[in-house]
């Protein structure tokens, strides 16, 4: 990402920010709080070792001074520390919560042409890991890097007033360990590159052998996979050793560094003590008590350094990621309802396409001039090879995409000027790919129509002949669906949407037969319901059984997205085109 | 884990070598504090000057080299040996999961399988590192640390040991007490996760619908869930710094006073009280690495569990005796098969014989869930019959070698998988050594010649994984391709012309009767079309075989296999 467009993105989760100002304020001051107890401790534990000198010299009323001051210390540092990270919970839920429900919220509203160009895996990873990672980037900002820099100052500060000539050595040295880490961490920033590639070589091989094991096994192929996989394996040795191996030495080379520095201060402080020309370049006298401080200090100023250069990655990580969800919660919703939009009541179902040209993408024409009427309670059947195009027409029927131009009309109201609910309210659809909600059978049933009593639901599974397969699940209405109702067969959640439909009746349909994988009992029964629920009612049927073919008012014959014949049945076997073949050669031997 | 020990046979120097140099650099590390008293006893208060001084601060730097020297040693042997024995370990595991049998495949699941050799190996891989690493240095430090306190002093020792239990108690407390707060939490996240997928999925639906509104409000009610869930397990991980804190510091300020009273009596010195501060110090930082280390390695163990359970399965298929083909016998025979699937109450094949002539063309049709893919997988033996027999020539398949069983057999099976490579790779899976010619002619006769006609690179096109560049219907085609390459005895074709048009289905079954080598064909279908010119037509219903003879037969004698046919043909025929 370049620097720019970052910054947009820091400004837009500083906006997000907003509602949090008073705890945003609360959190700084608490963590000022602890960095100062913090500091302050190793201070008044110095003053008590300079109390403890030698035998029978003990100051004992300094050292009870001194203990209640550390006591009082700790006590604020500890207090103040667990209010913080308290606070920095609650802000950093709170905005995932928020960016969450904004997210979510625009995915209800977006025009479904986003959705079908983005990968629904990719869109919840957006949701879910990416909103994870932003918050432990804004957590560790929060509680690492604030306390961090506060306590580098502040560390330094008390160095420089303990003991100058100790503070210049440890701000001299300790860049040195920074300067190890970061030479050893671009070194092995490629070997870990080169072991995550090869590692996700071998993942791959192994999502396609052993998802795939028993084609590997009919074909005999085991020993060449286990060569292949050794191949691989090997490789996969050599890269890790190095890059576990090289990466594991930035601890040891660090804590060697702080070793050094540790000495050095040591060095400086005794020197300082025995030889009274130094000592006297400093203003205030020096003692033990503030050596074994400072041997505290030189020990703990190093963690802050480490631990901000993690935050800043990890910052710049959660930036990353936080422009991927600002992506999706930024992005424009559909175009809203106009305010004057018609609220369509009970329609008869008249249906007509006039000059109506439509494609998905602007150079890549699809449909072109497209006229049709449909009257009420007519059938149209709509035939084609798959890949043709017959959701197209589904997907501008029901508004789920707008056309370019011309007009679609429903009873004469042309309906981009109607309310998109009231127009989809009026619509049945029960489309091939069934989708079922988690939740119960009834729950599932009652989707379009929320208020419907018990005795409708029965009514509507028996009409949509789903009744008897229902009564056979272990708690029947009540029994709970896992996600896209995986415990059922094909049919019968087929048969579940269908009654879904019946429940609330609306006057037009969309019916979208299913092609294979049913058993022939249960395709009678789709075929019975669909044949009850059709009745009086336009319907738009995408069709591959003969029978509903035929009977259908007017067929419409798409290819390559175009509808290029339309017509009854018998005009368009007379007319000898494409239809014609199509049926035809569905009697080839 | 246990079990899993053995592949660190191979690295026992390693392994043994990796702990030895972390408890030197351990060591090394408790000398500083020593030093450090030293300097202010001898070199401030003793007045040995500045060459004293000089000497300790020396002996400062070479321990710090020391211990650098021993942890790179140590770093590199535990890599080594976690490395090493994560390389053993997956080969072993990739092994066994290729000698498993279907049923246990079933059984385990494509995904469960692959999470097995990918994440568990590799947190595997990181538990033992780690446990090499710090198992031995932090317990070390920290009672090391103690010991060093009660050599100095045996009340000072004691307040060591105290804080060391408050301190523990605490920091496992905590872990454990977040642990299954961590788990409720991510169960929430998974609420949510589900959420935004099923609302993505059901798009069309829930617009149609009109749900957006509900779907919000119930979102929102799962999230709030979860951020509830995370704010409360926050809270108390976020007790974990101060407390610790509070804990050391006292325990500073005890040491204090008790090294106070002792300076005064003159049993410690100034120096040995600054010593004892040190040494409180380091215990925490090595306190937590240890209770992080006893998560990780509790997390390796149960990876280490599992991926054992799949290296202890043995594969179920049963082997017999070699028998002799017996003369006069039909090509195929199934004798009463009954076919169990594991855990299944109903028999997925229930008393199915028939005989198959050589070169005969059999029909097998029925719904979903009829048995007719189990039917097909009994002839390469992919399962063992619970009763009954499959016979090829007289021969019972468990007597054939599996290897030599299933080079005889051409199967396509029903999902059409291709693999990463090219073309010409793929359809060699069939036929090692096949030359460009033979290649060339499978593609011809599974009518896939425009297929790769269609492709800049011809035979070496490159295939992307899963095949995602080819369409369902080329694909198909190519995995009869790469059946036919085999120039099989038995040809089974799965369902293989589901996603090609009437007119290519029938164009491949021409070529296929048309085939020089004459195999016997197996063909699974869910359309008369396909099937209606085999030599025989055998339906099945929910396992039981309820129609066996040709079309014409059928149609007269056999309910549901009239059923289907005029489901798909109304009217028209009859």
């Amino acid at each position: 990402m370049s620097k720019v467009s970052s910054k947009i993105v820091l400004k837009r989760i500083l906006k997000q920010l907003k509602n949090y100002k008073i705890l945003l304020s609360c959190t700084l001051f608490f963590a000022l709080l602890t960095v100062a107890g913090t500091l302050a401790t190793p201070i008044f534990f110095g003053r008590a070792v300079d109390a403890i000198t030698e035998r029978g010299k003990v100051d004992f009323s300094s050292l009870t001074f001194q203990f209640i001051l550390t006591g009082a210390s700790i006590a604020i540092t500890c207090v103040s520390q667990w209010l913080m990270n308290v606070i920095n919970n609650r802000i950093t839920y709170g905005v995932v919560k928020d960016v969450r429900e904004e997210a979510f919220k625009n995915l209800q509203r977006l025009p479904l042409s986003f959705l079908d160009s983005h990968s629904s895996g990719d869109i919840v990873s957006r949701n879910i890991a990416d909103v994870d990672q932003f918050a432990d980037g804004l957590l560790m900002g929060f509680t690492q890097l604030f306390t961090g820099v506060l306590t580098i100052v502040g560390t330094l500060g008390i160095m420089i007033y303990l003991n100058w000539i100790i503070a210049l050595i440890v701000f001299v040295l300790t860049p040195l360990s920074l300067f190890v880490a970061k030479f050893i961490a671009s070194k092995t920033y490629s070997l870990f590159k080169t072991t995550s590639q090869i590692r996700g070589e071998q993942t791959a091989f192994i999502n396609e052998m052993i998802g795939n094991l028993k084609v590997v096994q009919a074909f005999n192929r085991e020993e060449e996979n286990m060569n292949k996989f050794d191949d691989v394996n090997q490789r996969l040795t050599q890269a890790s050793l190095k890059s576990i191996f090289y990466s594991s030495l930035t601890n040891p080379s660090t804590r060697f560094v702080n070793a050094v520095v540790y000495a050095a201060v040591a060095f400086a402080g005794a020197m300082i003590l025995i030889v009274p020309s130094m000592g006297a370049l400093l203003p205030v006298a020096f003692s033990v008590g503030k050596l074994s401080g400072l041997l505290a200090y030189a020990n703990q100023y190093t963690k802050p350094f480490n631990e901000i250069s993690g935050v800043v990655t990890e910052l710049q990580n959660a930036i990353a990621c936080a422009a991927r969800i600002y992506e999706i919660i930024d992005e424009t919703p559909q175009t809203p309802d106009a305010r004057d939009a018609l609220d369509l009541q009970s329609v008869n179902g008249d249906v007509e396409f006039k000059n109506v040209y439509f494609s998905y993408v602007a150079d890549k024409k699809l449909i072109e001039n497209l006229n049709l009427k449909a009257k009420a309670g007519q059938r149209i059947a709509i035939v084609g090879p798959t890949g043709c195009g017959k959701t197209t027409l589904i997907n501008l029927l029901m508004r789920f995409y707008d056309a370019d131009s011309g007009e679609i009309s429903v009873d004469g109201n042309n309906i981009l000027k109607v309310t998109r609910k009231s127009l989809r309210k009026n619509y049945g659809m029960v489309l091939q790919d069934t989708w079922l909600k988690s939740g119960t059978v009834r729950e599932n049933i009652a989707m379009g129509k929320a208020d419907a009593t018990d005795e409708e639901i029965i009514e509507a599974a028996k009409s949509a002949y789903a009744h008897n397969f229902i009564m056979q699940l272990p708690q029947g209405y009540d029994t709970v669906l896992s996600e896209d109702g995986g415990n059922l067969s094909q049919g019968q959640k087929q048969l579940l949407c269908i009654t879904r439909i019946m429940l609330c009746l609306p006057p037009m349909l969309i019916l979208d037969e299913a092609t294979s994988s049913i058993d022939t009992r249960t395709e009678q029964k789709i075929q019975a319901a669909f044949a009850r629920l059709m009745q009086g009612r336009t319907s738009f049927i995408v069709a591959h059984r003969l029978s509903t073919i035929k009977e259908a008012d007017l067929i419409l014959v798409m290819r390559d997205g175009n509808i290029i014949e339309q017509g009854t049945h018998a005009e368009l076997l007379k007319l000898g085109g494409f239809y014609s073949n199509l049926y035809n050669s569905q009697f080839a031997i | 884990m246990k079990k899993l020990l053995k592949y660190l046979k191979n690295y026992k120097l390693q392994s043994v070598l990796a702990p030895l140099f972390k408890l030197l650099e351990a060591g090394f590390e408790l000398f500083v504090p020593l030093v450090v008293a030293a300097i202010i006893d001898n070199g401030i208060n003793g007045g040995q000057g500045a060459g004293y001084i000089v000497k300790a601060c020396l002996v400062l730097v070479a321990l710090g080299v020391v211990g650098l020297i021993s942890a790179v040693a140590a770093q590199y042997f535990a890599a080594r040996a976690a490395v090493g024995f994560s390389k053993e370990l997956r080969h072993d595991l990739f092994k066994k999961m290729q000698t498993l049998s279907y049923s246990e495949m079933d059984g385990l699941g494509a995904s469960k399988m692959i999470t097995r050799m990918t994440g568990d190996v590799n947190q595997i891989q990181s538990g033992v590192n780690l446990v090499l690493r710090l198992f031995m240095r932090s317990p070390f430090i920290v009672f090391g640390a103690m010991i060093m306190a009660f050599t100095i002093d045996v009340t000072a020792g004691g307040v060591f040991g105290i804080s060391i239990m408050v301190l523990c108690v605490v920091v496992f407390g905590i872990m454990l007490a977040s642990i299954p707060l961590y788990k409720k939490a991510q169960a929430k996240l998974d609420g949510v996760t589900s959420s935004t997928r099923e609302t993505l999925a059901g798009a069309r639906v829930l617009r149609a619908f009109c749900k957006e509104e509900d779907e919000i409000n119930e979102y929102n009610k799962r999230n709030q869930g979860l951020t509830k869930a995370q704010i409360f397990v926050g809270r108390v991980s976020a007790l974990m710094n101060p407390l610790t804190y509070a804990i050391v510091n006292c325990a500073i300020i005890a040491l204090l006073y008790v090294g106070a009273i002792k300076v005064d009596g003159g049993s410690l010195s100034q120096g040995q009280v600054v010593s004892l501060y040190n040494y409180m110090s380091q215990i925490l930082i090595e306190l937590i690495k240890l209770a992080n280390l006893i998560i990780t390695v509790t997390k390796s163990f149960a990876c280490a569990g599992r991926v054992n359970e799949i290296l202890e399965m043995q594969p179920t298929l049963m082997h017999t005796k070699p028998q002799s083909a017996a003369e006069n016998a039909p090509f195929i025979e199934f004798k009463n098969v009954c076919v169990n699937y594991k855990n299944a109450s109903v028999n997925a094949l229930d008393n199915v014989s028939f005989t198959v002539g050589k070169g005969q063309t059999v029909g097998i049709i029925g719904g979903t869930g009829a048995g007719k893919t189990t039917l097909v997988n009994m002839l390469p033996h992919f399962y063992d019959c619970k009763s009954g027999e499959v016979l090829i020539d007289g021969r019972n398949v468990n007597s054939i070698g599996d290897e030599e069983l299933r080079a005889q057999c051409g199967i396509v099976p029903q999902r059409a998988v291709l693999f990463k490579g090219t073309v010409r790779e793929n359809i060699k899976w069939g036929k090692n050594d096949a030359d460009d010619g033979e290649i060339l002619a499978a593609i011809a006769a599974a009518q896939a010649t425009d297929v790769i006609k269609s492709k800049t690179s011809g035979l070496d096109e490159q295939v992307e994984e899963g095949g995602k560049n080819f369409s369902g219907g080329q694909r198909q085609r190519l995995t009869v391709a790469r059946a036919l390459v085999k120039r099989p005895q038995i040809l089974i074709l799965d369902d293989s012309a589901s996603a090609l048009d009437y007119a290519t289905d029938a164009a491949l079954r021409r070529s296929i009767k048309e085939l020089d080598y004459n195999p016997t064909v197996f063909i699974v279908s869910q359309r008369t079309s396909s099937i209606r010119n085999a030599d025989k037509i055998i339906v099945l219903d929910g396992g039981k075989m309820v129609g066996l003879g040709t079309h014409s037969q059928l149609m007269e004698s056999c309910e549901i296999y009239k059923e289907i046919h005029n489901s798909q043909y109304k009217r028209e025929e009859a």
